[in-house]
Formats: C-alpha cells, sequence, structure tokens
C-alpha cells in the first residue's frame, strides 16, 4: 500500500542519537532517547507542547550549556567520529558545525549585510571579497537575494516578518553547516511566509541535513523525510513520515496525527 | 432612542452609575496627579528664575574669564570652571570603564550564588552612600594612603567613588534589557563569550549606559561636600597646567597634580560672603553651572537618540 521509497531507506546517517537523557536541575525533561537523523534528508520532530521537542532540539548545538544547572547524558554523535556531548568537546565547536533557525525571527540591529556576514567573522575571516560572495551566495540560497540585493546597508529589521526568518536562515547557511536545526521556524509568520520558507527548506537538504520542531502536522507531513513522534520526553516512534502519518505502530502515535489530541 | 439614555429622563441603571462612579474616582486621581506635578513644576521654575533674574545682569565675558577677586566687581569663575571641566574628565574617564566592567561582570559573568546576591545588594547601596562619607573615604585613600595631594586627580577620583555605583546599576539595566533571543542567536553562530558581549551586549546597551553615566556625572558636578573634605581650594588665581604642550612630547598631565576649585564651592564661598554684590555672583555662577550640566544632558539625549535609531528587536 505503501510506496517504500529505497533511496530513502538507505540514506547514510548524519546523526546517532543513543541513550539521551537531559535534566533541568532535578526535573528529566528527556527520557533515554534513541535517534538517528539520514544525511540530507528532513526529520521532523512532533509532539504536544511540553513533550521535550525543542529541549530534544537544543542538545543537538550544546545550547542548554548556556544555562546553569542543566545536564546531559548519553551520546549524539557526528558522522559517526565525533560525541558533541562530550566534555572535551567545546559548545563553540559544536554551534560552528550545527546551525539554528529560532521559533522567532531574531536578526541581530545590524544591517542585512552584518547579519550574514557575522558568523565568518567570529570565525576571524577578514578577506573582504570571500565574505561578500559568501553573503550573496547566502542570500540566495535563502531566496533573499533577489529582494535585498540593492539594500544591503540597510538594518535587518527593516524587512517583514518572513524575509527575517530568511535571513537568519541565510545567517546560518553562511558558515555551511552540516546540521542546521528550525525550532518551529515559521509559528510567527503567515501562510505564505510559511510557504516560502517551507520551499526553502525542502531545496536546502540537497546541501545540509535538517532537523525540524514543528506543532503543526501538515508541515510535518508535507515537508519532513521522517518523523518522530515525541510524549512525554520519550521517543515513542520515529519512522518515514508516511509510515508514521499512514501506519503508525503505536496506538499514541495514530491518535495524536489523526487530532484525537494534542 | 437619545432621550431614553439622557440621565434627566430615566434614573441611572446599576450598570451605569457602576461606570460613573468609577468614572468619577479616575478623574479626582488625574486632578491630584496635575496638582503635585504643578508643585514640583512650580518649583523648579522658580528655583531657576530668581536664579536669572539675579544673576544674569552679571553673565559677561568678563565674568567668565576672571579668576577670583576680593573686589566683587572683579571676580569671575574662570578656575572654577576649567576645574569642573576638569575634575569631571578625570571622573569619566575613570568610572566608565571601571563602571561598565564591574556592571557586565555582575551582569554577565558571575556565578549565581549567595556571594554574588551579596554583592549585588551592597552595589546598589553604595548608590545611597551619603556624598560626605565618600569625601572622608577619598581623604584617607587618596590623599593620605597614596598620597596624590590636595589636586585635580584627587578630586576626580573621589567623584569616581560617588559616580561608579550609578554606573554599575545603568550598565546591569542596560545588558538585562537585550532580548535573550539576541545572545541566543549570537551564541548559535558560534560566538564565544567575549564576541558575544563585545559585537552585541556592549554595542546594544550603549546608549542606556550613556544615560547613565550623564545622569551620575550630573550629580557628581555639583557635589560639595565630598571636595571640600579633600581640601579644595577656594580662591585660586591660576591655571593648572595646560594638558596641551607645544614641546616634546606634546602631551602634559601636570595638571592632575595641581590644586584646583570647583563651581559649587566657588557659589559656596561667595554665599557665606556679607557683601550682596558677591551674591550676584554666586547667582552667575550657578546660571554656569546649571548651563555644564544641560549642555551634558542634551549631548547626551542626542547620542542615545543616534544610537536607539538603529537598534530595535
Amino acid at each position: 500500500m505503501i510506496n517504500i521509497d529505497s533511496t530513502v531507506s538507505q540514506a547514510p546517517p548524519k546523526v546517532e542519537v543513543s541513550n539521551l537523557n537531559f535534566y533541568y536541575g532535578d526535573k528529566q525533561a528527556i527520557k533515554n532517547v534513541n535517534l538517528v537523523l539520514p544525511k540530507n534528508k528532513i526529520t521532523a520532530l512532533i509532539g504536544p507542547s511540553g513533550c521535550g521537542k525543542t529541549t530534544l532540539l537544543r542538545c543537538f548545538n550544546r545550547m542548554h550549556d548556556l544555562y546553569d544547572g542543566n545536564r546531559y547524558e548519553g551520546e549524539i554523535v557526528l558522522d559517526g567520529q565525533v560525541n558533541i556531548l562530550s566534555r572535551r568537546i567545546d559548545p563553540i565547536e559544536v554551534r560552528m558545525r550545527v546551525g539554528m533557525v529560532f521559533q522567532r525571527p531574531n536578526p541581530f540591529p545590524k544591517s542585512i549585510f552584518e547579519n550574514v556576514a557575522y558568523g565568518l567573522r567570529v570565525r576571524g575571516e577578514k578577506n573582504k571579497s570571500f565574505i561578500a560572495d559568501k553573503v550573496e551566495e547566502a542570500l540566495k540560497a535563502s531566496a533573499l537575494w533577489d529582494e535585498v540585493n540593492d539594500r544591503l546597508k540597510d538594518m535587518a529589521f527593516t524587512l517583514s516578518g518572513g524575509q527575517q526568518q530568511r535571513l537568519c536562515i541565510a545567517r546560518a547557511l553562511a558558515t555551511d553547516p552540516e546540521l542546521i536545526l528550525f525550532d518551529e521556524p515559521t509559528s510567527a509568520l503567515d501562510p505564505i511566509a510559511t510557504r516560502n520558507i517551507e520551499d526553502l527548506m525542502d531545496g536546502l537538504k540537497k546541501q545540509v541535513t535538517i532537523l525540524i520542531v514543528t506543532h503543526s502536522m501538515q508541515q510535518a507531513a508535507r515537508l519532513s523525510d521522517y518523523t518522530a513522534f515525541m510524549y512525554l520526553g520519550e521517543m515513542l516512534e520515529c519512522d518515514r513520515t508516511e509510515v508514521i502519518f499512514k501506519q503508525a505502530a503505536q496506538l499514541r502515535t495514530r491518535d495524536y496525527v489523526s487530532g484525537q489530541f494534542g | 432612542m437619545a432621550t431614553s439614555l439622557s440621565p434627566s429622563s430615566t434614573p441611572l441603571s446599576p450598570i451605569q452609575l457602576s461606570v460613573l462612579q468609577r468614572k468619577r474616582s479616575s478623574n479626582l486621581f488625574a486632578v491630584a496627579g496635575i496638582f503635585s506635578i504643578a508643585i514640583a513644576l512650580m518649583t523648579l521654575i522658580a528655583l531657576v528664575l530668581q536664579l536669572f533674574i539675579q544673576g544674569f545682569p552679571k553673565l559677561n565675558w568678563q565674568f567668565l574669564t576672571s579668576f577670583a577677586d576680593p573686589e566683587a566687581s572683579l571676580a569671575g569663575v574662570l578656575a572654577a570652571l576649567v576645574g569642573s571641566c576638569l575634575v569631571m574628565l578625570v571622573t569619566a574617564a575613570t568610572a566608565v570603564p571601571v563602571g561598565i566592567g564591574a556592571g557586565l561582570y555582575l551582569e554577565e559573568y558571575i556565578a549565581r550564588n549567595k556571594f554574588s546576591a551579596l554583592i549585588e545588594i551592597n552595589v546598589t547601596n553604595l548608590a545611597g552612600v551619603p556624598s560626605i562619607v565618600y569625601g572622608l573615604l577619598a581623604l584617607g585613600l587618596f590623599k593620605y594612603y597614596f598620597n596624590l595631594g590636595e589636586s585635580i586627580l584627587t578630586a576626580g577620583l573621589t567623584l569616581a567613588l560617588l559616580v561608579l555605583p550609578v554606573v554599575i546599576v545603568a550598565t546591569r539595566e542596560a545588558i538585562r534589557a537585550i532580548p535573550s533571543s539576541l545572545r541566543e542567536a549570537a551564541y548559535a553562530m558560534g560566538a564565544s563569550k567575549s564576541q558575544m558581549v563585545f559585537d552585541h551586549l556592549l554595542p546594544y546597551a550603549f546608549g542606556n549606559i550613556l544615560t547613565g553615566v550623564i545622569i551620575g556625572l550630573s550629580r557628581a558636578i555639583g557635589e560639595t561636600a565630598p571636595l571640600v573634605t579633600i581640601g579644595a581650594l577656594t580662591f585660586i588665581a591660576f591655571l593648572p597646567d595646560s594638558p596641551i604642550q607645544s614641546g616634546f612630547p606634546f602631551i602634559s598631565f601636570e595638571w592632575l597634580k595641581a590644586p584646583f576649585t570647583v563651581l559649587p564651592i566657588q557659589m559656596f564661598n561667595w554665599v557665606s560672603r556679607p557683601e550682596p554684590e558677591f551674591q550676584v555672583n554666586a547667582a552667575a555662577a550657578g546660571i554656569v553651572l546649571l548651563s555644564l550640566t544641560l549642555m551634558m544632558n542634551s549631548i547626551a539625549i542626542y547620542l542615545r537618540y543616534r544610537i536607539q535609531k538603529n537598534l530595535k528587536w
């Protein structure tokens, strides 16, 4: 009944999560999660509010290190080589390989150009023409170049909400990350801007692996190759998106994707 | 329809009565508010007017460019004006970097525990310490322990102590006002802590920090007590060495060691004399002091406007 796409099932893993636990102080928010993100695919994290989707996403670039009292257990291994949760790995190193786009567009109060160039500047890049080329490339990849190429010096907040979010995607792309995390990237946007971002992400997976948290099941169904369903901090099920939406193994997953609860 | 709603034709419904009563108490509060602000404004206007009426005739070029003199008509504020400016220069140059550094450390770097909470409470309390106490501290520390003498440097450092808590508190509040989403955005790009601080926090907070600095300096420029404590002179008939020299190395710091007087002390000296001519001089010096404060404030407002215009989140 379901057309199993052999290329999807054979995609090599980019990231492997094993036995991941995460604690906010004494409170355990992530419980023994195991997950594989296939390379150059979009994996969606779905589940009811408060189930730990965003908490899990923020483990992938060690965002939790910014606040006191947070603790990880288990492994997130990149390319089968580096456990990015290891104490020997600096979170800055992780964030240089893993980009992130936030729920609300959060461009810096700087010019459009400087927003995109910031990642390169952080890395100490001084070559002006290299930076200019990279900025143009990133803005083209995020489908923003045609709208802003004549006003790169304008402040980023002069852009519309959807444009700002695409600017944030360009900012993440400029440093060629291997994995980009999207935390409900369209929840603050109107349907047309949402559509633009989704089209954009679909094109991006040629060059980068994507993990997206979404509260919209339609978005997960439209966009993702794989879907993981989380409930109360646990990963109940992860499979190809069409399997999750059409014949999920677990009753709770079937109830959630069919809108019985949420 | 309209007639049925008018209060004269029908008694008020309970809802209308309730609205009427609550509107009445709102209006009462507004009147009380107007009265309060009138008291504050009238006092200020009366003070400034009195100062101007008394001192304005005396305000001329001769007054600004003459030294103190036993003859009231020949006396001027040159030494005090230059003294005030130089002391403020020292105060700003020390209080601003130290205050911003301390505020930044307290807000971004310090580990949150009981000890840091204790420091925070005390820094906030420092802003309320009477200025004469700072004068006593400076007398012991700068004048006797470090042997800096009754100099511009001592005065500047003393006032810097006074301004420091204001700058620290302003820095912390300015940094706290920056949304955490911008911090996270910077970190997510792979920025280190110092890159986040210098590329983002400080530039975004600068406008509000500046406001705090100016408020602090405006308070310091009118201070008399701590400077009297460390031994400011009241009669000076010479200027400190110029900071810019004609010969090598062109810049001199000799002025830091010079004795000094400042505008409020000069004013106090004149007010305490019996001759009415000196009262006029004191009022004129008051106008000069007021103008100096006003000038500082307007520069701050302009700079903040220029900076904030480009900040939005």
